[in-house]
């Protein structure tokens, strides 16, 4: 299983935003993540896909601090090593994460949603005395429109179909204004035009941030038409274009020869 | 004065058992022969009077070697007169009457020689020590172990020279060597008496060789001091064994309380405030049970325990399966809820034992086969209600642990705690599976109340005592996890007994609490915690 | 002139939308103008004469009702069911009795100037270094909200650092009090043992017995609610109210947000902890005793109950249900003992399983008043509870 990741690893971009470096993690014995090691430049838009249990939320997990992982780096921007730190502090890093199931407050409006997604004032006594400015109120206006949204603002975001609240969520990730996106299955249990939509909404907002998407679904990953990681068992795979990760023989072997 | 009074003691005790008894009017005649003509006469009143069942022959004995018998000299009366300035205070030596004060005049002296007062030591001395029932013996020996009154000396030499049972005649050795420590002057002696003592570590031979330490000849200072080292060193280890023994005792109720709510807390994630009423329940079963044999069977009343654990079983079982499900399954996935629910049972259930059995404590009595104790000879005593809890508390965890590994029931129990959805879509009835795994945690509980009845005081607040002891247990221990349940009771239980000689009861709980508390902070699934990705979302 | 105007609405906009909560500060005034009235001034033959009694009974309710919003602020709004929140209230108790029983002065059994009579009652030679200072009262005032603030905040800190949540942290509140409970239990803690701390004389100089000074008592504590409830309603309605809402509902999503949020519990536990202690320094004057019995894991989980039957999430809700199940316990106890634990023990079960929005959120009347409330604060949480 060695091997083509190694080769990865030996040259790494400039402009790489996130880097994780031979990363391990095991749960009671089981090797959830095994020696995994990929980059993802600034800028780019990265799908990441592979069978159920290869590991791809355990590295959202560990990039984004809700787990530790036993040995291994995640770099950020270059020089920040995420591995120490917790969710709080590298979510203010810069650093967005979208859940495979939608979370997003449900007892509270779409409005208060962004609001409170909204980047910067995150103390307790900033929020005690927190004061919403025009400018910050036309930012969430605008993002209103991008999730489309707009003319559900005052709706309790309990009342939001299941791919409104996907949009609500990916529209709190920008009100986050990170520099880079973790979206987890943002299709999951998505009508075909929602799908679509989504993969459209990834696109734009992949203009400038950079993204990493973890999907199932391989249309939704053809329209996303993006560089695509393979991982199977905690461990890259493959690496490049749909195409080719198609047409890569231990691909085949791991969707399809079982 | 009080040394007096010992001796009183020491063989009013002896004597209580002596077996020949002799008629009141009999024995008011033999007291009163004891003013004979001859001395050979009043040896003769002596020796018949030392037999008799009566509690009065000591003190005439002892008067009568005293130089404190008197008879009257109006009708001969015997009595027992004490010098008070110029009058005496008497009291009739058969039965102690107080006849008040009399002058000199009034009465006279019962008049002894030495042969006398050698037949009257020998027989108050042996009279128990060379009884030929070993019990009379033993009671005799604690006694003069107690009084340490050199007189008794010679008897007690003769009685270790006849004596055949091997512990009873180490405690006369050991009494032989307290009373030389005391009294003689030889160091010979001493050094013999101080290594007989040394064998024989108990808290008694501590104060004795304490109290010599610190009034011994310069000589022997150093011989005393190392002997009495020896013995605090080993007494403190003897002392760990008692409370590790204690620490297991505590951990063993601990256990049998906290081992149903690591299956209602542990597996089912449901927390059941009135987990402590199910162990009340059991102990108020146990109680009904002890009743009816009372009353319809005493004679097999020994075994109403192995009647009370089913039936303490079935009623906190029954009580758990009618809680949840007429209350808790409506909570599923609202534990604080649940806690709050649980929590206004408790209050009712607590009330409900109060209206029908009254608030006062309730007796329950032990069987025959779990009262007595193991006793060793440094005082350490394993009482056999406590071992026979240690041991029920760990047929209990096998028992639970087969259940839950090896029968059909277990196996779905495991497979609904799983994956629900799962469980149902395979044919297993998730609901009737919620409620018996309740009732189960339930009726352990239940039993528990059994134990805790032998132990504890049976009143309608019995559950509370235990109830966040329990808790605590599972919590430590980690969830879902029996194994880390049997170590979190005994390590809790023990580390609590080692801690209260230290700092005292109610200081060592708060300890163990505070501890207990910044160990959830730092391991906040348990000692045992399951790990892996599902636990830690 | 139009720039203080505007000010002044801005400072207070957060009442405006809250009919709930004026309706409450609108009784909580006609309280402190008609019950001094109605005591002071209406004849006892009248029957709106409100008896002396009856005006402690009152601010012994208010002072719970202050002890319910407190709870609520935590368990309503942030999802931290404590089972401990009487210890703060004891604690706050406790700082108010050691100031009374410094003004009882040499007017003791013992007549020593200094020492409290069960401290001469003891042997004990001189004052133990925590009573000092207790004799002043700004000093004693300060201590009953610092010490329950400090208590909160340490244990808080442990706690919220460690993830500790759900029924584990029950649980362990319940664990703190019940250890507090044993040790004020302990003659050699210095208070007063089982007794408790009680027979006061004097506060600020006044007969803590006198009508004047219970009426005054009285108005301390509804100014206390009136106050309490206006500093947890601009928690909540503020951008850190809805954070705490967040945390309820959804804790690990907002950590992904970039919120610390074991500083935001720490900050609303360590309010809600003080403000318990006030309301146990309101409380135990008008009652005249504060013992261990306060402590007790029982006394702490009864609060929780007034919480869920006037509704959690709702701080009038609060009030509300601590005064029906307080009145309801009065009432009971007098007419039928019997019946009263019967009565509590099912006011758990029904409340939690039929009524699980308390009154406010079931009773028609409240519930229209919640509507133009412009913020819900019910309905289930995002993330599976642990």
């Amino acid at each position: 299983m060695q091997g083509i990741s190694t080769a990865d690893k030996l040259v790494v971009p400039e402009d790489t935003i996130l880097y994780v470096d031979g990363v391990n993690k095991a749960f009671d014995g089981f090797k959830a993540i095994n020696d995994l090691s990929f980059y993802v430049q600034a800028g780019e838009l990265r799908a990441i896909i592979g069978p159920n249990g290869a590991g791809k939320t355990t590295m959202m997990d560990i990039i984004t601090g809700k787990t530790r992982p036993d040995t291994g780096d995640v770099i950020f921007r270059g020089d920040i090593d995420l591995t120490e730190m917790d969710e709080a502090h590298i979510a203010n890093l810069g650093i967005g994460r979208k859940f495979q199931k939608p979370t997003v407050f449900e007892n509270q409006t779409v409005f208060e949603n962004l609001e409170l997604a909204l980047a910067g004032k995150r103390r307790v006594f900033e929020s005690l005395f927190f004061k919403l400015s025009g400018r910050e109120a036309d930012h969430i206006d605008q993002v209103l429109e991008k999730i489309a949204l707009a003319e559900k603002r005052n709706w309790m975001a309990g009342n939001l179909s299941h791919g409104q609240k996907q949009w609500l969520e990916i529209g709190m990730l920008l009100m986050q204004e990170p520099d880079l996106l973790l979206v987890d299955e943002p299709a999951a249990g998505m009508t075909d035009a929602e799908t679509m939509k989504t993969a459209e909404l990834l696109k734009e907002i992949a203009k400038d941030h950079s993204v990493v998407v973890v999907e199932h679904d391989m249309e939704f990953v053809q329209a996303l038409e993006s560089r695509v990681t393979v991982l199977h068992e905690g461990h890259v795979l493959a690496e490049g274009s749909l195409e080719t990760v198609q047409k890569n023989q231990q691909v085949i072997e791991v969707y399809l020869g079982r | 004065m009080t040394k007096f009074f010992k001796h009183i003691m020491v063989l009013a005790i002896a004597l209580f058992m002596a077996a020949p008894t002799l008629a009141a009017d009999d024995f008011s005649a033999q007291v009163d022969a004891l003013n004979g003509k001859s001395f050979s006469k009043k040896i003769k009143a002596i020796e018949v009077l030392a037999e008799a069942d009566n509690d009065r022959v000591v003190p005439v004995l002892r008067a009568m070697l005293g130089g404190d018998l008197y008879a009257l000299k109006s009708d001969k009366t015997v009595v027992i007169a004490e010098k008070r300035g110029s009058v005496y205070l008497v009291h009739k030596a058969d039965d102690g009457a107080d006849l008040g004060q009399m002058a000199k005049s009034d009465i006279k002296k019962v008049r002894v020689n030495n042969k006398v007062r050698t037949v009257i030591k020998g027989i108050l001395g042996g009279l128990t020590l060379l009884s030929p029932n070993v019990e009379q013996r033993q009671k005799a020996i604690d006694a003069v172990f107690n009084s340490r009154d050199e007189s008794l000396l010679p008897t007690l030499k003769k009685a270790i020279s006849r004596e055949e049972d091997d512990a009873l005649k180490a405690k006369m050795v050991l009494t032989k060597a307290a009373i030389e420590l005391e009294n003689a002057k030889d160091p010979e002696t001493l050094s013999a008496a101080l290594s007989v003592l040394k064998e024989t570590p108990t808290p008694d031979v501590r104060s004795i060789l304490t109290r010599y330490v610190a009034s011994a000849p310069e000589d022997m200072k150093a011989e005393a001091q190392a002997t009495l080292d020896a013995v605090e060193s080993s007494l403190s280890m003897w002392e760990n064994v008692g409370n590790l023994y204690r620490g297991l005792s505590l951990g063993s109720v601990l256990l049998l309380a906290a081992v149903g709510l690591a299956i209602t807390f542990g597996v089912m994630g449901v927390i059941n405030m009135a987990h402590g009423e199910m162990v009340m329940l059991g102990a108020y079963a146990t109680f009904v049970v002890q009743e009816v044999f009372r009353a319809y069977m005493p004679g097999w009343f020994d075994w109403s325990l192995f009647v009370a654990i089913p039936f303490a079983f079935l009623v906190a079982g029954s009580v758990g399966v009618a809680m949840e499900r007429g209350i808790i399954r409506f909570l599923y996935g609202r534990p604080l809820e649940t806690l709050l629910a649980t929590w206004g049972v408790s209050l009712i259930l607590q009330q409900a034992v109060r209206t029908v059995f009254g608030p006062t404590n309730q007796d329950v009595s032990s069987p025959s086969w779990m009262s007595g104790a193991i006793e060793f000879t440094n005082g350490l005593q394993f009482t056999y209600n406590r071992l026979w809890i240690i041991l029920f508390a760990l047929l209990v965890v096998v028992g639970v642990t087969l259940i839950l590994k090896k029968t059909a029931f277990g196996l779905q129990m495991r497979a609904v705690t799983q994956n629900r959805p799962m469980a149902n879509s395979m044919g297993i009835k998730s609901g009737w599976v919620d409620a018996m795994t309740f009732g189960l945690g339930s009726g352990i509980a239940g039993m528990a109340g059994v134990a805790l009845s032998q132990i504890d005081n049976v009143s309608p607040n019995l559950g509370q005592v235990y109830i966040i002891d329990s808790f605590m247990v599972v919590v430590f221990g980690g969830v879902g996890n029996i194994m880390g349940t049997v170590v979190g009771a005994f390590s809790l239980g023990i580390v609590n007994k080692f801690m209260e000689p230290m700092a005292g009861a109610v200081l060592a709980k708060i300890f163990v609490l505070i501890a207990l508390i910044l160990f959830i902070q730092k391991r906040p699934r348990g000692l045992f915690a399951l790990k892996g990705r599902s636990v830690e979302a | 002139m139009a720039q203080s105007m505007k000010q002044k609405t801005v400072l207070l906009g957060f009442l405006l939308n809250d009919r709930g909560g004026q309706i409450l500060l609108g009784l909580l005034a006609a309280a402190a103008v008609l019950v001094p009235i109605c005591n002071i001034f209406v004849p006892e033959s009248s029957i709106f004469h409100v008896p002396t009694y009856m005006v402690s009974l009152l601010g012994k309710y208010l002072a719970f009702a202050l002890l319910a919003l407190s709870v609520d602020l935590i368990w309503g709004y942030c999802g931290i069911l404590s089972l401990g929140h009487g210890a703060f209230f004891a604690l706050g108790g406790y700082a108010m009795g050691m100031y009374l029983m410094r003004q009882i002065g040499d007017r003791g059994v013992y007549g020593n100037p200094i020492l409290p009579d069960f401290m001469v009652f003891l042997n004990w030679k001189e004052l133990p270094w925590y009573w000092y200072g207790f004799d002043a009262f700004p000093f004693a005032m300060l201590m009953v909200v610092v010490v329950p603030g400090i208590l909160a905040g340490v244990f808080g800190w442990f706690a919220f650092r460690s993830r500790v949540t759900g029924v584990y942290l029950s649980i362990i509140t319940q664990a703190m009090t019940y250890a507090l409970l044993l040790a004020f239990f302990r003659n050699d803690m210095g208070f007063g043992g089982n007794n408790g701390l009680t027979d006061f004389k004097d506060i600020l100089g006044h007969d803590i017995q006198e009508d004047g000074t219970r009426i005054a008592l009285f108005l301390a504590t509804v100014a206390a609610l009136a106050l309490g409830y206006i500093i947890c309603r601009y928690i909540v309605s503020s951008r850190l109210g809805r954070v705490l809402l967040s945390i309820r509902d959804a804790e690990s999503r907002t950590r992904f947000l970039g919120y610390r949020v074991e500083y935001y519990k720490l900050f609303v536990f360590v309010v809600s902890a003080m403000l318990a202690g006030v309301a146990g320094a309101l409380y135990v004057p008008q009652v005249g005793i504060i013992n261990p019995s306060e402590f007790a894991p029982a006394v702490s989980i009864e609060i929780v109950i007034w919480v869920a039957v006037g509704g959690r999430g709702s701080l009038y809700g609060a009030v509300l249900g601590a005064f029906i199940v307080n009145y309801a316990k009065t009432y009971f106890t007098g007419a039928l003992p019997e019946a009263w634990l019967y009565m509590l023990g099912l006011l758990f079960v029904v409340v939690t399983i039929f009524m699980p929005k308390g009154v406010v959120g079931t009773v028609p009347a409240f519930k229209d008043l919640k509507k133009k409330d412009g913020t819900s604060l019910f309905g289930k949480s995002t993330e599976a509870a642990e």
